[in-house]
């Protein structure tokens, strides 16, 4: 058995809090041993890394990719490519490709795309409803069986109650969670950014925060009826991360994510019409990025997803209504997010605890930690060194990311799968 | 370049404040102009007027240069008075009507622009049905673009014309109250006015149903009132805006006869402004929904007609002041 020894590296586990200058040991692609008195075997393979931190591998819960349908925007290996440079080790897909993923032989066309790949961890999720459509229910207890690690309709809500009460008693009886976009069609039917003044100035519809407020308050009643695991899909204001956190405190199996442009940006940086920082929802205002980042800071958010979704140009270069919304996020997910703990906002521990353990969790995966015994998922980088964005040497096809040119500091340098470098810092 | 046409680059240049070089090389909309420069084009509006009351209307301080409208959505009135007035200022002016119903609309639209970009105009006079249309053209072609409307944005050259119709009649714009009214929600003409007429130190009120009043238009510096009696008290100006039939039958009001019950304009009605008081309108009029005829045809008091003249003399400083700014004047 060949061994590998990651030497002199800054362990951190997030799942049991260590944080220490040690030696991980990696055999058979799964982690052998692991800390400060590691006995590192004679006959392993050294990787000095001295000055780099190692951490489980990110888990992404929320990617949308092209394949099958619309691979000029994005394919299974141009994400896993893309994924790997990012210190992405597993992602969940969303099942909105075209057709959308609503029976097993879309999950089995997935895992044959990925094994062939070879590269990162591709779990999907399957739809809630067929042709995520809203209406019927898909074939969930199928689905499970054959992999889906959670149901959601992905892009679109699902706005009917009675189908979402159904969906959430149906999924629980499989142990799955429903995963929502929490926006009120109706209400945000036509809208294109954060309703308010910008939105005003600039002359473009807007869809207000009550939007994601109505829907899950909906969605709590709904889940307090059936005890369902419930889990809110980017948040975007600080009401929906206000009420995450009451719904927990009053014990209600519910979780929720948030994607770097949350937390990072706001309707302000639409600017002069940037389709680039057209999403869905809508980036909000500075008090609502303020509330996402104390959400993430005290747990309420239990995982920061890339909330990829690459568009090519033909959906970007075009007047800002016509914009498909979406930005990648896969290579900038790490990084952007080190800004919390760059500036003292979240703890290094708690934000790659949102990365790794937290969204593993809420998929009812077995990764996301550095323990003996798990798989050698893991993430080297080099928490302070700066670099700048350069969205055209993204791997990803699409290049529609908000945050080209911007100045970070954080960089992957090795990305490890099983055991295998699927991406190693040139 | 001859004698004439020398003289009066001059004349353009004069009405530039000292100091000031016109600095835009689009004019996209009235937001992040300065009172400075709004004055630069109403003054220059001004000669304009008389320019084209003149049996000899034409110049040639624009001879040879090319102008192309094009026009994404349709409108008779906005693009025959940028026709004119290009071409009384010697310009050649073509004029493309785009239909943006089959095809796919970005794709139009980019190709379109780059395609004509490529015959080298010094101008592009675009109206779309979409907010920012005309600013993406801007980043892509090396011409001069002008805003003639994009989606419920901005409408500059209507709010210089507006401006320039009050000036000429009330001798001024600081200090007058004017009360924009109706669907303020999808008018951009509402936006591009509220914009001005706060630069130039004029009070704004906007006054429509509730339904039609966007969110947060407070903040742009207006005060806002849903109720038209109310809204109108001892204003100067009255300008009514628009509304889509589209609009009406349930979706953003209940009907049309509760519309005008609410919020048309009547001889009533505007016995509370000042008894001065003017009344304007972007056209077309929707009779008998916004605007009572007794009061659009009161030449006393509408200054409907106003506007569509002064609309070719203000388009003539824009595309004259943009011309200096391109330095090939």
């Amino acid at each position: 058995m060949t061994l590998a020894a990651f030497t002199n590296a800054r362990l951190l586990d997030p799942a049991t809090g260590r944080d220490e200058i040690g030696t991980l040991i990696v055999g058979g692609g799964k982690i052998a041993a692991i800390g400060s008195h590691a006995k590192v075997p004679p006959s392993a393979r050294l990787v000095d890394c001295t000055g780099l931190c190692l951490a489980p591998g990110l888990v992404d819960m929320r990617v949308a990719l092209g394949e099958p349908g619309e691979e000029q925007r994005e394919t299974i290996l141009s994400a896993s490519r893309s994924a790997a440079a990012g210190g992405i080790t597993a992602f969940a897909m969303l099942p909105n490709t075209t057709p959308v993923i609503d029976d097993i032989a879309g999950l089995e066309f997935i895992a044959r795309r990925a094994r062939e790949a070879k590269l990162v961890k591709i779990f999907a999720y399957g739809a809630i409803t067929r042709g995520a459509a809203g209406q019927q229910l898909a074939e969930m207890g199928l689905l499970a069986e054959a992999g889906a690690v959670g149901f959601t309709d992905g892009l679109s809500a699902v706005s009917d109650a009675l189908v979402m009460r159904r969906a959430l008693s149906y999924a629980k009886g499989f142990g799955r969670v429903i995963v929502q976009h929490p926006e009120e069609p109706s209400l945000a039917a036509g809208g294109q950014m954060n309703e308010g003044e910008i939105a005003t100035r600039l002359g473009l519809s807007g869809i207000p925060r009550a939007a994601e407020i109505i829907m899950l308050e909906r969605d709590l009643r709904l889940v307090e009826l059936t005890g369902a695991r419930y889990h809110a899909a980017h948040l975007s204001t600080a009401e929906g991360v206000e009420l995450i956190r009451e719904a927990k405190n009053r014990g209600l199996p519910v979780t929720c994510d948030v994607a770097p442009p949350y937390f990072a940006l706001t309707e302000v940086d639409v600017g002069d019409y940037r389709t680039f920082a057209k999403l869905s929802p809508p980036l909000r205002t500075d008090n609502d990025r303020r509330a996402i980042i104390a959400g993430i800071a005290d747990g309420t958010v239990d995982a920061i997803a890339s909330d990829h979704a690459p568009q090519d140009q033909d959906a970007k270069r075009v007047p800002f209504a016509s914009a498909v919304p979406g930005v990648v996020g896969l290579e900038t997910l790490l990084p952007i997010a080190l800004e919390l703990y760059h500036k003292g906002a979240v703890g290094l521990l708690d934000l790659l605890a949102r990365m790794t353990i937290g969204p593993a969790e809420i998929l009812g995966l077995p990764l996301g930690r550095l323990a003996v015994g798990a798989a050698a998922d893991l993430v080297i980088f080099d928490l302070d060194r700066p670099w700048v964005v350069d969205a055209g040497a993204f791997r990803s096809k699409s290049k529609n990311s908000p945050f080209d040119k911007r100045p970070v500091a954080g960089a992957v340098a090795m990305t490890v799968v099983d055991g295998r470098i699927v991406h190693q810092q040139s | 370049m001859n004698a004439a046409s020398n003289s009066t680059a001059q004349t353009a240049e004069a009405f530039l404040p000292p100091g000031l070089v016109w600095p835009q090389r689009h004019l996209l909309g009235i937001e992040g102009l300065t009172a400075a420069e709004i004055n630069a084009v109403l003054d220059l509006a001004d000669i304009y007027v008389e320019q084209n009351r003149r049996p000899d209307k034409r110049s040639t301080e624009l001879r040879g240069r090319t102008i192309m409208n094009l026009f994404f959505e349709d409108s008779t009135r906005t693009r025959t008075s940028f026709e004119l007035a290009g071409k009384r200022l010697g310009a050649d002016v073509l004029n493309m009507s785009v239909s943006t119903s089959s095809v796919k609309k970005g794709e139009t639209l980019l190709d379109t622009a780059m395609t004509l970009n490529a015959m080298n105009p010094d101008f592009l006079v675009v109206r779309h049905a979409e907010s920012g249309a005309p600013k993406l053209l801007a980043d892509k072609v090396n011409c001069s673009v002008i805003n003639a409307g994009d989606g419920t944005h901005e409408h500059p050259t209507q709010a210089l014309l507006d401006a320039l119709s009050i000036r000429r009649r009330k001798g001024r714009l600081e200090g007058l109250t004017v009360a924009i009214c109706g669907d303020i929600l999808h008018s951009r003409v509402a936006r591009s006015n509220i914009h001005l007429l706060g630069v130039m130190g004029a009070q704004v009120r906007v006054v429509g149903p509730p339904t039609l009043i966007p969110s947060a238009i407070d903040r742009m510096g207006v005060d806002v009132f849903t109720d038209m009696d109310r809204g109108l008290k001892d204003v100067d100006i009255v300008m009514m805006l628009r509304l889509q039939n589209e609009r009406m039958a349930g979706k953003f009001v209940p009907s049309l006869r509760e519309y005008f019950r609410f919020h048309g304009l009547t001889a009533e009605r505007l016995a509370v402004a000042k008894p001065d008081a003017l009344i304007m309108h972007p056209g077309p009029m929707n009779r008998g929904v916004e605007i009572d005829s007794e009061v659009a045809d009161d030449i006393g008091r509408s200054l409907i007609l106003d506007q569509v003249e002064f609309g070719v003399a203000v388009r003539m400083a824009c595309l004259r002041l943009l011309a200096t700014t391109r330095g090939n004047a």
